[in-house]
């Protein structure tokens, strides 16, 4: 692979937004039939070179070559024409549309002027069909694309990025959302687009993944080049390293956290028969104070689903919940929260922060929003509570009354985090807390996790690193395809996880 | 398929049932020339609502219609009165609709405003201009227009139809091609269903967004010519609130005020639905015409639950 | 932080402009009298006009704040007054002193009733139904004019109960009763607001609705209540300009009111994707109009030029409101002063 032809030579890319360098003089090199992994931390740079290739912004300084010949795509039209496609994290096939429609839309094939110039649908529809089969998938492009599931549409959207003869495929994150079998159905579609000599720029912070299937690495690191390196001959600590840009000591085992003993724990919040049809068939769940109950299971096997039930954001169809051994009435997120729950969302930038607040109102919210309307905290109250809480969880920020939205996602993190401690909660559950957070700041948080399970919380945590989750917890429960696989007792190791989620005893 | 056409089967159903009803009721309902009046009376609407359809697919809305209608009304009156050559002055008011609409479109597109707002002002200035113009009312005296509005097509079985009905009908059909088989057409619907969607798969949809709001100007001005047929004169008090019957007529055709779903066919059938409501009380005898409004406000929420009824049911089937 | 940055500097130089040039064309126009027991002069008719359109566009910026849009709000008019109205009977005695069908607190207490409950049947559209609030609205909108139509049969009502004008007309201690309304009004918002945990929870709400019912706050349960407090004040609005005008017009009383409460919220500050809001610029925006209204009057412009006017302030505060346009200014600017 390494006398191809190169297809794509990037030097010196540079480009600045208000008050931050995103790209301070990047190189990149694709070559011919090759899978070339784009990585780094949360801010290295990475989105923004991906908005330079293709055209959505321009570069401050630097070149692009294609093919030898010097290129400057204006926008995401001109460099599909140029040849260079990508499938974006946002971007999402158009749901009102059919799937033959999202694949050929702005290139529709035409009826002859004696036959009214019309767009052909027939043919439209062909073309999609063949274009699927060549590429391995089988469906039916009359249908709306909004009726697809997630992963089949993810493999639409790559038809539709390869339609265009791209010589560059960009994919950005194509598998945050898909399980393991839809990974390997995506790989075998990209291994075949290799092999028709098309170069793919993967971008990705799943380390396996990136050795299961890319050839080459490029590595940035807040703005800069770092290098490019061939797969074998950078392992996984060696590109961590690289990343992160120093040596990560392994943090082994957490620190000293005593687990109450299972046969005194009381159980604080347990559900028994919980369900909702289309997310997550009936299961039990119980969580002790004092204790981390992880919950593990691959990506869809309905995690987040149980966690909403537990807070309440969605009707469950069935299930008792009982707080204290009494049955509690769990309606909609004010009773949980008047029942001392307290619930950091997946998604903080939808479900968590109010972007516009400052840092102390958001932290004061949850808590606030338990008082009610009329007992309202003073300003001073507010501001010594968020105050407090900020110089406890490490929370950078200018100000307090910093907009919350202009923190970085590690501290907007820990600010939502903030926010359930101030209401002293008896049970807290983290939904994906370290997603997207760097390496330092993920230690930071799991450290604080088990100081809180030692002051007494029942903790619920949900992480797709099955790493992360026998780290810090004491039981682990496994959700297999939306129903409980089973719960493995506290000492358990990874190997026990992944037997129990594959299905094992 | 058939569940993207449910919405429209409603709506031609309900209008079958409301006709079949009238036609029980009262005599003389089922004559061709009732039916057909239903689009004379309405031909305007008709033409405007089109191109009200294409703005709410896109996701947008436009509330300066009904005053460019009138706008259109008073500048053919003046024109007129002038001396102008009354098709000299038709392509004018057709230039200078679309003018409009564009400049609209234009500043919702470039700078990112709410269209809400920005066809309000377009609103309050077209108005304005209205009453610039004059505050009276002003006769339109050409021969052409009065032997245009005189004008009958026959259609058969002793019925007939205007001009104004005919180019409704041209209208509607020129309408269904381009959303049906043009770029331009499916960009819109594209539009509606995410716009940053449709710009990251490198579609023109800064041009189409424009493209859509100087549609709408057109069909408005086009919709106050047919007007000036129907009224033969201008005035700055015609077609107020008419903004609100073509949405009405757009949401009962079945399309989505979200946008991204939704038929100009339907539109048509909204906009009949619209007339029959009004033929309804008119043959009846007994009821004020007051009851128009409430009848139409029914009509709107019982669309608009069924829509979110169906919006619910296809998000839980994906 | 700068005057030119603060929230309500942009509005408060409109307002300021539009008097000075009034004053410019008539010096008499600033100057306040002691008359008939009363204040006097053409800034007090300005405050007293604009008192209903401020009572509206006070309700019309909380329901804005929580994402949400109100465009019944004309329609709420027209069906208070009538309620109002009809409660009061329009008969007329040769004797001169004239009856009140029923007790004057229950016509405009059933007013007032109706209105909230037109309210609340908009805020169960939003928030039980889900329904977009510019289509929730619309179908009031329609058909609530209609039915104040009915029941008037078209017909405006002349009110002849004395004791009913005082709303519009009458005086309090030199200063209109409209006026003491309004005041009173944004005085009551202003504390509940800034006194309860109301005001965060509706910039929580309007800022992130998602993260918002996360957080725990009963959002739904406040955002009913917003619609239902803003048709309540265009039954107030509605009252005074019936009692006003002394009469009850269903076909066009607060006629194009809707699209001056939401200009007025526009004008003062708070932006139509909700999140913050500013009563005190609402205010403003409400004068601003009404001032623009009575300047256009004193400068013998014709009337018809309001409309136009009103167009062309809308598409500058749009502008300047937008990120876009004040981006694009600034690189000109810089530009020029480059090459210069």
């Amino acid at each position: 692979m390494n006398d191809a032809a190169i297809v794509l030579e990037a030097r010196g890319i540079t480009r600045a937004f208000p008050g931050v360098q995103a790209l301070a003089g990047v190189d990149l090199t694709l070559r011919a039939g090759e899978v070339h992994a784009l990585m780094g931390q949360n801010g290295a740079g990475k989105s923004t070179l991906i908005k330079v290739l293709t055209g959505v912004h321009a570069p401050d300084g630097g070149s692009i070559k294609l093919l030898g010949n010097d290129v400057a795509p204006t926008s995401p039209l001109h460099a599909q024409q140029l040849g260079i496609s990508a499938v974006h994290q946002e971007s999402h096939l158009l749901p009102n549309l059919s799937v033959a429609e999202n694949i050929c839309a702005g290139r529709y094939p035409r009826r002859a002027w004696t036959r009214g110039g019309g767009i052909d649908w027939r043919e439209t529809n062909r073309r999609a069909r063949e274009l699927l089969a060549g590429l391995g998938i089988d469906l039916d492009v009359t249908q709306l694309a909004g009726g697809l599931p997630a992963a089949l549409q993810q493999l639409a959207t790559v038809a539709r990025a390869v339609a265009t003869d791209a010589r560059v495929l960009i994919l950005d994150e194509p598998t945050s959302s898909l399980d393991t079998d839809e990974v390997q159905a995506l790989f075998a579609l990209i291994r075949r687009l290799r092999d028709q000599g098309v170069s793919i720029l993967f971008v990705t912070h799943f380390l396996d993944q990136v050795y299961d299937i890319c050839d080459r690495i490029t590595v940035l690191r807040n703005g800069k080049f770092v290098g490019e390196y061939p797969c074998a001959k950078l392992d996984a600590r060696g590109l961590v390293a690289a990343m992160v840009g120093r040596e990560l000591v392994h943090a082994g085992k957490a620190p000293a956290h005593a687990p109450a003993e299972a046969a005194q724990a009381t159980a604080v919040l347990a559900a028994r028969n919980i369900s909702r049809r289309g997310q997550i068939k009936p299961m039990d769940i119980e969580l002790r104070a004092g204790e981390v109950l992880g919950l593990a299971g691959l990506l869809g096997s309905g995690r987040t689903e149980l966690a909403r039930l537990l807070f309440a954001l969605d009707d469950r169809d069935s299930g008792d919940v009982s707080v204290d051994g009494k049955p509690a009435k769990l309606d909609k997120p004010a009773d949980a929260l008047a029942l001392g729950l307290g619930f950091c969302p997946e998604d903080r930038k939808h479900s968590g922060i109010v972007a516009e607040l400052s840092v102390r109102e958001n932290i004061v919210l949850a808590l606030q929003a338990r008082m009610g309307l009329t007992k309202f905290l003073r300003p001073a109250e507010q501001l010594a509570l968020a105050e407090k809480l900020v110089a406890a969880l490490g929370v950078k920020t200018a100000s307090i009354e910093t907009p919350i939205g202009q923190l970085s996602g590690g501290n907007q993190q820990k600010a939502i985090i903030a926010r359930w401690l101030a209401t002293h909660p008896r049970v807290l559950i983290l939904d994906e807390p370290t997603r997207g957070i760097d390496i330092a700041a993920k230690q930071e948080l799991m450290n604080e996790i088990l100081a809180l399970a030692n002051g007494g919380t029942a903790v619920l945590f949900i992480s797709a690193e099955i790493e992360e989750v026998v780290r810090v917890s004491d039981r682990i429960m496994v959700l297999r395809d939306r129903a409980k696989a089973g719960e493995l007792p506290p000492g358990a190791d990874e190997d026990a996880v992944f037997s129990m989620i594959a299905g094992g005893p | 398929m058939s569940r993207r056409l449910l919405p429209l089967c409603i709506t031609v159903l309900l209008f079958i049932g409301m006709a079949a009803f009238g036609a029980i009721r009262y005599d003389g309902f089922l004559s061709p020339q009732v039916f057909l009046n239903l689009l004379i009376d309405n031909a305007f609407l008709c033409v405007v609502a089109v191109g009200m359809t294409f703005v709410i697919l896109s996701g947008g809305i436009d509330l300066s219609v009904g005053a460019v209608i009138a706008l259109t009304t008073m500048i053919s009156a003046s024109l007129l009165d002038a001396g102008w050559n009354p098709f000299a002055a038709m392509a004018v008011v057709l230039l200078f609709g679309a003018g409009f609409g564009a400049l609209q479109g234009f500043l919702i597109q470039r700078f990112d405003l709410a269209p809400f707002i920005v066809t309000l002002a377009g609103m309050f200035l077209a108005r304005g201009c209205c009453y610039l113009i004059s505050t009276e009312s002003i006769p339109i005296n050409d021969p052409t227009y009065a032997a245009i509005a005189q004008a009958r097509i026959p259609v058969g079985f002793g019925s007939s139809l205007t001009i104004g009905a005919v180019i409704a009908l041209a209208v509607v059909l020129a309408a269904m091609r381009i959303a049906h088989a043009t770029e331009f057409g499916r960009t819109v619907y594209a539009i509606g269903g995410g716009e940053s969607s449709a710009r990251l798969m490198g579609l023109s949809v800064s041009r189409t967004k424009v493209g859509v709001y100087l549609l709408s100007g057109f069909c408005a001005a086009l919709g106050g010519v047919v007007m000036t047929f129907y009224m033969l004169s201008g005035y700055s008090l015609h077609a107020v609130g008419l903004e609100l019957d073509a949405i009405a007529a757009v949401v009962i055709g079945g399309t989505l005020l979200a946008g991204g779903v939704g038929y100009v066919a339907g539109t048509l059938f909204g906009v009949l639905i619209l007339g029959i409501i009004q033929t309804l009380i008119a043959f009846d005898g007994t009821l004020s015409s007051w009851w128009t409004k409430i009848v139409v406000g029914v009509l709107l929420l019982l669309f608009c639950l069924l829509q979110r009824l169906f919006e619910g049911r296809t998000r839980k089937a994906a | 932080m700068k005057l030119s940055q603060h929230a309500l500097f942009w509005p408060a130089t409109t307002l300021l402009l539009l008097l000075a040039v009034c004053a410019l064309f008539n010096p008499s126009f600033l100057s306040i009298a002691w008359r008939d027991g009363h204040l006097y002069g053409n800034l007090i008719d300005i405050l007293n006009r604009a008192a209903p359109l401020m009572v509206v566009s006070l309700g019309m910026t909380l329901v804005i704040a929580v994402r949400g849009l109100d465009i019944s709000v004309g329609a709420v008019v027209a069906i208070a007054a009538t309620v109002a109205a009809l409660m009061i009977g329009g008969k007329f005695s040769a004797g001169g002193d004239v009856a009140s069908d029923h007790p004057l607190w229950q016509a405009l207490l059933a007013a007032l009733l109706v209105a909230a409950a037109c309210g609340l049947w908009n805020g169960l559209l939003v928030v039980k139904a889900g329904m977009q609030p510019i289509v929730a609205t619309l179908i009031l909108m329609v058909a609530g004019r209609g039915i104040a139509q009915l029941l008037t049969d078209g017909q405006i009502i002349t009110v002849y109960y004395a004791p009913f004008f005082a709303l519009g007309n009458g005086f309090l201690l030199g200063v209109p009763v409209a006026l003491w309304i309004a005041a009173a009004l944004w005085g009551l918002l202003h504390l509940l607001l800034s006194r309860t945990a109301l005001g965060l929870f509706i910039r929580a709400i309007g800022g992130n609705p998602e993260a918002a019912r996360v957080a725990g706050i009963r959002a739904a349960s406040i955002t009913l209540c917003v619609y239902t407090f803003c048709s309540l004040a265009a039954g107030i609005a509605g009252l005074i300009i019936s009692s006003n005008v002394k009469s009850a017009d269903a076909n066009n009383a607060g006629q194009l009111l809707e699209l001056d409460a939401i200009l007025a919220v526009t004008l003062g500050g708070t932006a139509l994707t909700g999140g913050r809001f500013t009563l005190a610029g609402t205010v403003i925006g409400a004068l601003i109009i009404q001032t623009l209204t009575s300047m256009i009057y004193s400068l013998g412009v014709p009337p018809e030029v309001n409309l136009v006017v009103k167009a062309a302030m809308v598409f500058a505060v749009m502008l300047l409101q937008s990120a876009e346009f004040r981006g694009l200014v600034l690189r000109a600017v810089r530009g020029g002063a480059k090459h210069a």
